[in-house]
């Protein structure tokens, strides 16, 4: 049939549809009228103490049902495993010795000197014309909060005044603590993101973005139809297919042995966190966000939360600890930045987090284009064996 | 030696590593220094080997680990499709190709040809359709899948691309259906309208007919389950080609040979650009995203896909005879389903091994940070 055509040429990976307006406020862009500004969590992994409390209060708020008996998972004090329809907050547990830590403040070392965060524009928060270009603050004395510092990057490769400042020769690199051995946690959620695969792929329409800029299903309109699951490059969006509300004694009726009905919410469609929509719109922060007595997850607007955020980040390499990192901040990833912004103290896939994630509708229209050469083809094939058959 | 009580359990050793494997670890300790940090690795680094029979010899406790990840876990999920997705990629594949080789027919005048294949394509795309339904977790609600048109998403494009297929084309269908029952159909004034309708319900199917056969490759593709996704710029080839070597070799089996002709170049057609997009599609994938294609039961299968498909190539040019004619056409039949199967399963096996997502994203990473992009990554420091 048709021989495989050479792909259009490739253009800057990220470059076709993020905007940083997009990250600042996605659900403007989705036509919604009105200023609320856009939601976020800051999950400050440093300051997780493991304690699960956030795993509790969003299932008890959400009614999520368990997602079956108890176990044992072999993985440090994470038994409850990973995201999915019935668990939309997950505290993962990572022990780490010496040679890991170590190699994670190298790994975060080499993000700094790769002159990172090198953001083309933060003009999400319009940055003053005049502001004067990146000087160079004494290390160790971190710049004040404002996100702005990247400025307008014309020209020249674009550095950021962190960046500029950190050449880390200065910064005392002494290990803080526990130099033997560390306990990463991290309590996991839903990144809403500004580019949600799960949203562009739904064909129902369940899926969309609220008023704050997340995105939620309507349990109602879905259909189960299991393409969100797929779309979701963080793995975050499941179908509810099990999960039970029952106490193991009444999960099967005794007699026959089959399984006693259950009133589980929601079955058989597609469930992930929400941002707690319900208590957004009565002006409360989610569950998780309440209950957390670290304030390792910090909840509020975007913008203040990325610059939290930042300011954190600063403050830890200050203090010698170079592994620690944003994921989720940046406007111009694959996804257009991420609702759910963390600090991280090793590479994401320690974590259980993708390393480059990137929304799979920003290849669609290329993926349209190669379907209709090919489907062109097959037109062209039956076309010349009819011409070729008639004698 | 311990002489504590608690020792005196072991668990089971495990099997040897075979060479294979150790000729892996070493190709990853090339490779990035995080990926081939052995998980759980004591101070000293990996574990001892040697040691002799006082059983200094010491068993590994943890699996050494070939990349960091989360205890293994999966990162991507994989979606809720069973068999009757890929029934329904195998169907849908061959009502479209079906619906081409029946407007031909029209045209071209092959009565049989055109009867045979509008009722392979009703029947394929009835089927499918249920198959589609069968699988949503909510069967009761697949309507709502007409609820919008959204260009995004290629499930609902898909629908109403298998919508504006299905019904033409049972217009056609039931036509066909009147003339070889005799007219018995209770139509009373409606046949002369379904007459006049038949030929415009044909050449309508038809145009949607390639993109049906098309679209599902990016359904597919147009995830973030990374063999689907890897397979992105070639899949459609492979399956518009799978769609018409089964249209092909399903016309083969139904129709005398008299009439065949064109089915069976199609069907060679099929072959050739089936076998030749597999192989240039598993060439230009990572090979992380490519291996559950070579792999493991999708792999077997779509070995015995390219097999039965070459089989059945060869079958068609030795068309005179009906018998060979019927059995290469189901040796095309069986290739395209279990290219279908294959394509969709090593998806749903690539998303377990949390590998086939992290190497090739940090690969591209690492290849972007190299050419001096280093504004797009999810990861900053600051």
């Amino acid at each position: 049939m048709t021989a495989p055509m050479t792909a259009p040429a490739e253009q800057h990976p990220n470059a076709a549809t993020s905007t940083p307006n997009d990250t600042a406020d996605p659900a403007g862009a989705t036509g919604w009228e009105h200023t609320h500004e856009r939601k976020g969590f800051f999950t400050d992994t440093s300051i997780c103490i493991g304690c699960k409390a956030c795993e509790v209060a969003c299932k008890e708020w959400n009614r999520n049902p368990a997602d079956g008996s108890l176990e044992l998972l072999g993985s440090s004090y994470d038994n409850t495993g990973g995201l999915g329809a019935n668990t939309w907050r997950h505290v993962a547990f990572i022990e780490q010795d010496a040679e890991q830590i170590a190699a994670a403040r190298a790994s975060g070392r080499r993000l700094v000197n790769l002159g990172m965060p090198t953001l083309r524009t933060r003009d999400v928060d319009t940055p003053t014309p005049g502001a004067p270009t990146p000087g160079a603050p004494t290390p160790g004395a971190p710049t004040s909060g404002a996100p702005t510092a990247g400025g307008p990057a014309a020209g020249g490769p674009p550095v950021d005044a962190l960046a500029a400042a950190e050449t880390l020769g200065d910064a005392d690199l002494t290990p803080p603590d526990t130099p033997e051995f560390r306990w990463l946690m991290a309590s996991d959620v839903c990144k809403h993101c500004t580019h949600a695969g799960c949203l562009d792929v739904c064909p129902t329409g369940a899926l969309f973005r609220t008023e704050f800029g997340t995105v939620v299903v309507q349990a109602d309109v879905c259909n189960g139809c299991g393409t969100c699951v797929a779309g979701c490059p963080f793995g975050v969006i499941e179908r509810r297919d099990d999960g039970t509300i029952n106490p193991p004694t009444e999960r099967e009726s005794p007699a026959a042995g089959k399984p006693i009905e259950q009133d589980v919410p929601h079955p058989r469609t597609a469930n992930k966190c929400t941002l707690c929509y319900d208590r957004l719109v009565a002006g409360d922060q989610p569950a998780c966000a309440k209950t957390c007595p670290t304030t390792s997850i910090k909840f509020g607007d975007r913008a203040d939360m990325v610059a939290t955020a930042e300011q954190r980040v600063r403050d830890l390499h200050a203090q010698g600890m170079t592994e620690a990192r944003l994921y989720g901040a940046n406007p111009n990833d694959g996804v257009g930045g991420t609702g759910s912004v963390f600090l991280l103290l090793d590479e994401p896939e320690v974590y259980g987090l993708p390393p480059d994630p990137r929304v799979a509708t920003k290849d669609l229209p290329q993926m349209f284009a190669t379907a209709g050469i090919a489907a062109a083809g097959m037109i062209a094939a039956t076309a010349l064996a009819f011409l070729g058959g008639r004698k | 030696m311990t002489t504590s009580e608690f020792d005196s359990y072991r668990p089971p050793e495990p099997p040897r590593r075979r060479r294979r494997d150790l000729f892996r670890r070493s190709r990853s300790d090339d490779g990035a220094q995080a990926r081939g940090r052995a998980r759980g690795a004591g101070p000293g680094g990996g574990r001892r080997r040697g040691g002799g029979a006082d059983g200094s010899r010491e068993m590994p406790m943890v699996e050494e680990a070939e990349f960091t990840s989360y205890y293994g876990r999966p990162i991507v999920k994989a979606p809720p499709w069973g068999h009757e997705i890929s029934a329904y990629l195998f169907l849908g594949g061959l009502a479209g190709g079906s619906g081409l080789l029946a407007l031909g027919a029209q045209l071209t005048g092959r009565e049989l040809l055109r009867r045979n294949t509008r009722l392979t394509a009703l029947g394929a795309v009835s089927a499918g359709a249920v198959a589609l339904i069968m699988d949503l977790g909510r069967p009761e609600r697949f309507l709502n899948m007409m609820r919008t048109v959204k260009v995004t998403s290629p499930m609902s494009l898909g629908s109403w691309i298998l919508a504006g297929y299905s019904t033409p084309m049972g217009v056609a269908a039931v036509a066909e259906i009147d003339r070889m029952t005799g007219e018995k159909l209770p139509l009373g004034p409606l046949r002369p309208v379904l007459r006049g309708a038949e030929g415009p319900a044909g050449l309508a199917a038809a145009v949607l007919a390639a993109p049906l056969a098309a679209y599902t490759a990016v359904l597919l593709s147009d995830t973030a389950v990374p063999t689907w996704h890897g397979a992105r710029k070639h899949l459609p080839y492979v399956f518009v080609s799978s769609a018409s070597l089964a249209a092909g070799g399903a016309a083969m089996v139904t129709t005398p040979t008299s009439q065949t002709g064109p089915a069976r170049v199609l069907a060679a057609l099929g072959v050739i650009g089936d076998v030749v997009a597999m192989h240039v599609m598993k060439d230009t994938m990572h090979p992380a995203e490519a291996e559950p294609l070579d792999t493991g039961g999708p792999g077997a299968k779509l070995k015995w896909a390219e097999r039965l498909a070459i089989v059945g190539g060869i079958g068609t040019l030795f068309a005179g005879n009906r018998l060979v004619a019927a059995a290469s056409g189901t040796a095309l039949l069986a290739a395209s389903a279990l290219t279908r199967f294959g394509v969709l399963e090593a998806g749903l096996e690539s998303t377990k091994d949390p590998k086939h997502v992290i190497e090739p994203q940090k690969d591209r990473l690492a290849a972007r940070r190299a050419a001096g992009i280093t504004d797009d990554s999810i990861t900053t420091a600051g």
